[in-house]
């Protein structure tokens, strides 16, 4: 387990190098010269020369790199050149948005995505199995936006029960909290819910055919306790870790749905960063998805070998 | 008893001559849902294709007396905030679409492929390199850093259809990669490389053909993931410039109007779900036809 714990964290330096070098050569892309637009409309020949110094970007593109890599490493992000606020203060004014959205995203996926896993394997080629599988379909084809469009329309516009928009946070008022993220967590948790129902269904379905679950029935065990009991814990450790994984997906659905319902969360610094062409934001935001999104896949992977002895070798 | 063998024998000569791409599609067409999706995207790719036959008007013609107005027997899916006719945007917005979907995928394949390919086989120092660049690319969600290209190459479709390729390159080369090394310990690989066949030519012709069925599967559902990522950098204003009709863009713009005109972002959501589901459901069909454990 230890061994394979390092070998893991090993792997992970690489990676998190090259993460980094596509980070930031995103910025070597832009045409045209970064200075000449941060320097404004006026280019004021002073004031380029400034920014060329104070960016470093009068140096080889290697050195303004390692000094990019420097900073990061000691938590500098740089600065937001939009409103001059440390990027890495930015990102945690809004990853706890963001995070809230996520975990009820997370519940709500768990709570729809596993019963009807379980329900249509038990019930295999029924009304119930096909409704589960057309559910799931409908969820991995939805648009995420236009599901929050039509939801806004559904309960904001035509009945009235939710705001359309804007966040309230869970520490002022948690019920007008609630009531502000439940349309765009369901929109997030729903696409997640269908990946769920699905693998949920065939591990249910793999671990139904297994002899000790024949055993289970044979001993004279009610239908219900062998699914509960036996069947469903087996099936249920990979989904769970799945789960995990899809913590990341959430951020990556999180840019349009927060833009759709105007959550100030992750989702809507970077598309804002993007719209007002500010890098050192976007490498920010990019850079610690990127960090999250490893990190999960490496505890998912851990847990993974935890609960299955057999990988444990 | 000797009757009955004879009998049987050419109906189990010619089920073995049945070659492995005919048998996949005698099972694709057995598939309702899959079928069903085959039709969709048939309709909708005509529909693209002869869009100046079909469509009732001009996609960007404005007309200030017509702004907004509920679907009517003129204008069947109503109009828009310019007065255009949002049939009409809808037809030629599948253009926009299936284009991305296809051109993207095949910006993922012809990148992916290739180094997989040569991931999968060489091994060592240059698989190495490949697996960690594709790592370090999978771990940027796809959607972020498909904004995030789309955004330093500049708005436009073309740009956008590029960000969506480059983003989805890493699951072609890791699918390849997986898929080369299973087949390349295979007995017939093994044989090719008794007779001194070349690696590109063990590669090309004895490794590729064998793991087209997993790539033909991800193809088409990473089509499907093409077009929800082109719909969604469109309605950010990263893909389709105004006024060229996207479905994408054009939500963005219905949800300004939702109160007064919700009928403008029925139908070019619904558009895409359709067109989505159904790739999703060939996708699905290929997989099953596909697959060597069912018969």
């Amino acid at each position: 387990m230890l061994n394979f714990l390092a070998r893991r964290i090993v792997q992970l330096i690489p990676t998190l190098f090259f993460v980094s070098i596509l980070i930031f050569s995103l910025q070597q892309l832009l045409p045209g010269d970064p200075a000449l637009v941060m320097a404004g409309e006026e280019r004021d020949p002073d004031v380029i020369a400034q920014i060329r110094e104070q960016y470093r970007l009068d140096q080889p593109v290697p050195v303004q790199y390692v000094y990019w890599v420097k900073g990061v490493l000691s938590g500098d992000f740089g600065e937001s050149l939009r409103n001059k606020v440390p990027v890495r203060e930015l990102i945690a004014q809004k990853l706890p948005v963001t995070m809230q959205l996520a975990s009820m995203a997370i519940v709500i996926a768990f709570l729809i995505g596993i019963p009807a896993g379980i329900i249509s394997a038990v019930k295999k080629g029924t009304a119930w199995d096909y409704g589960a599988n057309f559910f799931a379909l409908w969820g991995i084809s939805t648009p995420n936006f236009w599901l929050g469009i039509m939801l806004i329309f559904l309960f904001s516009i035509q009945l009235g029960w939710l705001p359309a928009s804007g966040y309230v946070p869970l520490t002022e008022n948690w019920r007008a909290s609630i009531a502000s993220t439940i349309m765009p967590a369901f929109v997030l948790g729903n696409a997640i819910a269908a990946i769920l129902m699905r693998h949920t269904r065939s591990a249910m379905l793999q671990v139904l055919e297994s002899d000790y679950v024949r055993t289970a029935r044979a001993k004279g065990l009610l239908e219900r306790s062998v699914i509960l009991k036996h069947a469903m814990r087996n099936a249920l450790t990979p989904v769970i870790t799945l789960g995990a994984l899809e913590l990341g997906t959430l951020l990556s659905g999180a840019v349009l749905t927060e833009q759709i319902f105007s959550i100030p969360g992750f989702g809507k610094l970077i598309v804002d960063a993007v719209f007002n062409r500010d890098y050192a934001v976007v490498q920010g935001v990019v850079l610690t998805t990127a960090t999250i999104y490893i990190t999960l896949n490496l505890i998912a992977d851990i847990a993974y070998v935890l609960v299955n002895p057999r990988l444990r070798a | 008893m000797a009757d009955t063998t004879l009998n049987a024998l050419p109906i189990a000569v010619s089920d073995e001559l049945e070659s492995p791409a005919r048998r996949a599609l005698r099972r694709l067409f057995k598939r309702k849902g899959a079928m069903a999706g085959l039709v969709v995207i048939a309709t909708f790719m005509l529909l693209a294709v002869f869009a100046p036959l079909i469509s009732p008007y001009e996609p960007i013609a404005t007309s200030w007396s017509l702004v907004r107005k509920p679907p009517s027997a003129l204008h069947w899916f109503g109009t828009d905030e310019l007065g255009r006719d949002i049939l009409a945007r809808v037809i030629y917005g599948a253009r926009a679409s299936l284009l991305a979907g296809a051109i993207s995928v095949g910006i993922a394949l012809s990148i992916g492929v290739p180094l997989g390919l040569l991931s999968g086989y060489r091994g060592g120092f240059i698989d190495a390199l490949i697996s960690r660049i594709t790592d370090a690319m999978l771990a940027c969600p796809f959607l972020i850093l498909a904004i995030a290209l789309a955004a330093f190459l500049g708005p436009s479709l073309g740009n956008a259809m590029i960000a969506i390729g480059i983003s989805a390159t890493p699951i072609f080369v890791r699918l390849t990669r997986g898929q080369v090394m299973s087949v390349k310990v295979e007995d017939y690989v093994e044989a090719a490389r008794a007779m001194g066949n070349p690696r590109w030519r063990i590669a090309l012709f004895h490794i590729l053909p064998n793991i087209m069925p997993a790539l033909l599967v991800q193809a088409t559902l990473s089509i499907a993931a093409a077009i929800i990522a082109e719909a969604a950098l469109s309605f950010l204003g990263l893909g389709q410039q105004p006024p060229a009709p996207s479905w994408g863009s054009m939500l963005n713009a219905a949800q300004r109007f939702l109160t007064n005109a919700p009928w403008m972002a029925v139908w070019p959501g619904l558009a895409i779900f359709l067109v989505v589901l159904s790739f999703n459901l060939v996708g699905d069909g290929l997989r099953d036809a596909l697959d060597p454990r069912e018969r």
